[in-house]
């Protein structure tokens, strides 16, 4: 009998929010040791707690008015979410449109330029004028690239992290930072990193890709997890050509000169956030094009469906690997980037973590919506500076990965195509799921390809 | 190439003279290896997906064991029938913490998708999530630091062979472990519920047509290489402590023995992981030790590239 009860609609979303809730006094709890490994759970749910700063109770209660809440948000929900959002898109319909003509879109992406010139004297405050490179648009650089891979090609990589070290240690090697002799014999600025670390990352792209782009999705995932830790490995272990496992700490700023132009840029966040905006805006703008042109089209193909795309005449491997070089461009920048800001590098920071964080970026704004992808790594990067900069009680930096951990699955479930999906992608995932729902009992993935 | 020659030479005296000792060290690593390399290959069975989340069902398995040695385990190191007892409990607790991890993973991040019948990539990253969730949070709640586990036995020399020590800690694991893969064989292989996994593993919609409960056969799946797992886990932790991120390399290497066997083919993964562990310590002879995991993402790249079916070939259900 009671079995049947909790087997009831409401009582399971009950249930559910129960442990949703639970999980959630435990994450922003206080940490345990492994001194101490009952102190994190304990702490979790048996210590006094301010409610909101209204008055002070025991977390438990906290936890219990906040899971009823929730459960009655989720009733509501449930019983009158579908009228509100119809009427909702409703309203939302006009601006829609008048959103896709294409000068409303130029003019808003130039509205947001500006914006985004005058930002780091918007915010004078030395950290978030420090955290605007090293935090954001060093993220969005990346982000975008690997969306190219994810997103638009459809391809999961795990190892993007590697072209991102290949772009800084480019940069320390053609520098003279490294023990490695510099290119020509004698060090060159920073700046003329960017060649060398694009054709260097384009050609391990290549290289990377070319026999290993052949694999089912699951298998080419695995395989650039592995390439990414090599690199790692070999970073931190071949001392006399990259400088073992404490790196380099001489990598000098870069300095721009060209004929009687010359500009160095120094210690001062604000010019490497202008250099970092430049290289966002031209990825930007090349991505776009690339996605709308020919080359778009194909991996929009091979993505939705491979056999079909090859049967009209696609070569698939020539465009992943294609994907694959493209995406690491901008990776390899954001290494140049990085390198020459922070002027020392450490095989420490290249890492699966690494990877992981850039995908997450890419998947809360929306696989192959590039608007999306943008928004998605501001708003995770903003939160993860505020976090570092004035980190709550109990909270520890590697806790954002338990954060981090809990957003993928959430998006999964809820909202897989991202908070400001592309069209298209959108309509891929519904027509799949739909496709495949005639079969009441079909567990298996679709495609095996 | 004189030199090379002469490295070659010295480095061939090395190994013939240490293979004996290299590969017994092989086979134990191995041996754990295929523990692992069978959650993979099970899963893979009935839901043609890796499980990115098997490295923290490992974890679970080395954090259980821990706390049951550091509750049962003294000031002094235990003997006999203390010891024995120990690592029973161990291996009990090992192993229902690595199927309820599992159990944890399939009903968060992968039923909801399967209800919704989402695509392939989808999958692999709610597991990532899940996998990221699990380690991450054993960080928080037990630190971030590496930690021993107290030893229940004296790890003395059992016997040798060609002059090669085996261990208490090598015959620990090859015990427990020929026994938990012969108790699989038979599960898979003999039992009801066996045929309901192999059923599904073959073609899961016919299997519903014939009665078989393919959600609880799933779930079941999970829990049997979860427990694999987790054990492995706890015999792992045994010697090499345990921390927070320690389901990772591991897990890599077992995804690697899963394929070098043939991905949903359990025989084949036995043969996988241990093929793998000898193979990578033999390799210490040649190769610097930092250099060791190179080795395994090389033969997992190269598997992948020249016979992705494996060694046994993919046997998705026809037989164990």
């Amino acid at each position: 009998m009671i079995r049947t009860f909790l087997q009831r609609a409401p009582m399971r979303r009950l249930l559910i929010v129960l442990g949703v809730v639970a999980v959630v006094e435990l994450i922003t709890g206080p940490p345990g040791s492994n001194q101490y490994p009952t102190s994190g759970f304990t702490g979790s749910y048996a210590e006094a707690a301010s409610f909101f700063g209204l008055f002070r109770t025991q977390r438990w209660v906290e936890f219990l008015a906040l899971a009823l809440v929730a459960w009655g948000i989720v009733e509501f929900w449930t019983r009158y979410g579908a009228t509100i959002r119809s009427r909702g898109s409703l309203a939302l319909a006009g601006p829609r449109q008048v959103s896709a003509k294409r000068p409303v879109r130029v003019g808003f992406a130039l509205v947001l330029l500006v914006f985004g010139i005058l930002l780091p004297h918007i915010v004078n405050n030395a950290f978030w004028q420090s955290a605007l490179v090293t935090y954001v648009a060093i993220y969005v650089l990346l982000a975008i690239g690997l969306n190219v891979v994810v997103g638009f090609a459809g391809l999961l990589d795990l190892g993007y992290v590697a072209f991102y070290a290949i772009g800084a240690y480019t940069t320390a090697w053609v520098t003279g930072a490294l023990p490695t002799p510099p290119p020509f014999g004698h060090a060159l600025d920073a700046f003329w990193a960017i060649p060398f670390a694009v054709v260097f990352v384009v050609i391990a792209g290549v290289l990377l890709g070319a026999p290993t782009l052949r694999l089912r999705g699951d298998y080419l995932a695995i395989v650039t997890l592995g390439f990414g830790e090599i690199i790692t490995i070999f970073a931190n272990n071949l001392y006399g050509i990259t400088g073992g496992s404490t790196g380099t700490k001489q990598i000098p700023h870069p300095v721009f000169h060209v004929g009687p132009i010359k500009y160095t840029w120094g210690l001062a966040p604000v010019p490497y956030y202008y250099l970092a905006l430049g290289s966002v805006v031209l990825f930007l703008i090349i991505f776009s094009l690339l996605q709308r042109s020919r080359v778009g089209r194909a991996w929009t193909a091979i993505r939705e469906d491979e056999v079909a795309a090859e049967s009209l005449g696609i070569n698939p491997l020539k465009f992943k690997v294609m994907a694959f070089a493209v995406g690491a461009a901008s990776a390899g920048f954001a290494g140049v980037i990085t390198a020459s800001a922070d002027n020392f590098l450490f095989p420490s920071s290249f890492t699966l973590t690494f990877s992981i964080n850039i995908l997450v970026l890419v998947i809360l704004g929306g696989m192959g919506s590039i608007s999306g992808v943008v928004v998605g790594a501001i708003i995770i990067q903003v939160v993860q500076a505020y976090l570092n900069h004035t980190p709550p009680a109990g909270y520890q930096q590697p806790d954002l990965y338990i954060y981090v951990g809990a957003l993928l699955i959430t998006m999964m479930i809820f909202r897989p195509a991202g908070l400001i999906p592309s069209r298209q992608r959108r309509r891929e995932i519904t027509l799949y799921e739909k496709s495949h729902e005639g079969h009441p009992d079909e567990v298996l993935l679709g495609d095996d390809v | 190439m004189g030199s090379f020659g002469h490295y070659l030479a010295t480095h061939f005296d090395t190994l013939k003279s240490e293979f004996w000792f290299l590969f017994v060290g092989g086979v134990a690593n191995g041996l754990l290896y295929a523990m692992v390399a069978v959650g993979y290959t099970l899963v893979y069975g009935v839901l043609r997906l890796i499980n990115f989340a098997h490295s923290e069902i490992f974890m679970s398995g080395g954090f259980a064991g821990y706390f049951v040695l550091r509750a049962m385990v003294g000031a002094t190191v235990p003997t006999g029938f203390m010891s024995v007892l120990i690592i029973v409990l161990g291996i009990a607790a090992a192993g229902t913490a690595g199927a309820a991890a599992a159990t944890l993973v399939e009903r968060v991040a992968y039923r909801p998708l399967r209800r919704r019948r989402a695509p392939q990539l989808a999958y692999l990253i709610s597991a990532i999530g899940a996998s990221y969730f699990l380690f991450n949070l054993a960080g928080k709640e037990f630190g971030h630091l590496s930690v021993g586990d107290p030893q229940p036995y004296i790890n003395h020399t059992v016997f040798t062979i060609f002059g090669a020590p085996v261990l208490m800690y090598d015959l620990i694991i090859l015990v427990v472990s020929v026994v938990m893969f012969l108790a699989l064989d038979w599960l898979v292989g003999r039992t009801r519920l066996g045929r309901g996994i192999r059923s599904v593993a073959q073609d899961a919609e016919t299997a519903s047509l014939m009665g078989v409960n393919i959600d609880r056969t799933i779930a079941i799946t999970f829990i049997v290489g979860g427990a694999l797992g987790g054990v492995a886990g706890f015999l792992y932790g045994l010697n090499i402590g345990v921390v927070y991120n320690m389901g990772f390399i591991p897990a890599l290497k077992a995804f690697t023995a899963a394929v070098l066997g043939g991905i949903g083919n359990l025989r084949g993964a036995v043969v996988g992981g241990l093929l793998l562990g000898i193979v990578e310590n033999l390799c210490v002879v040649f190769v610097q030790a930092a250099y060791i995991d190179v080795v395994a993402f090389g033969i997992l790249v190269l598997v992948l590239l020249v016979r992705p079916t494996g060694i046994l070939g993919e046997r998705l259900g026809r037989t164990a």
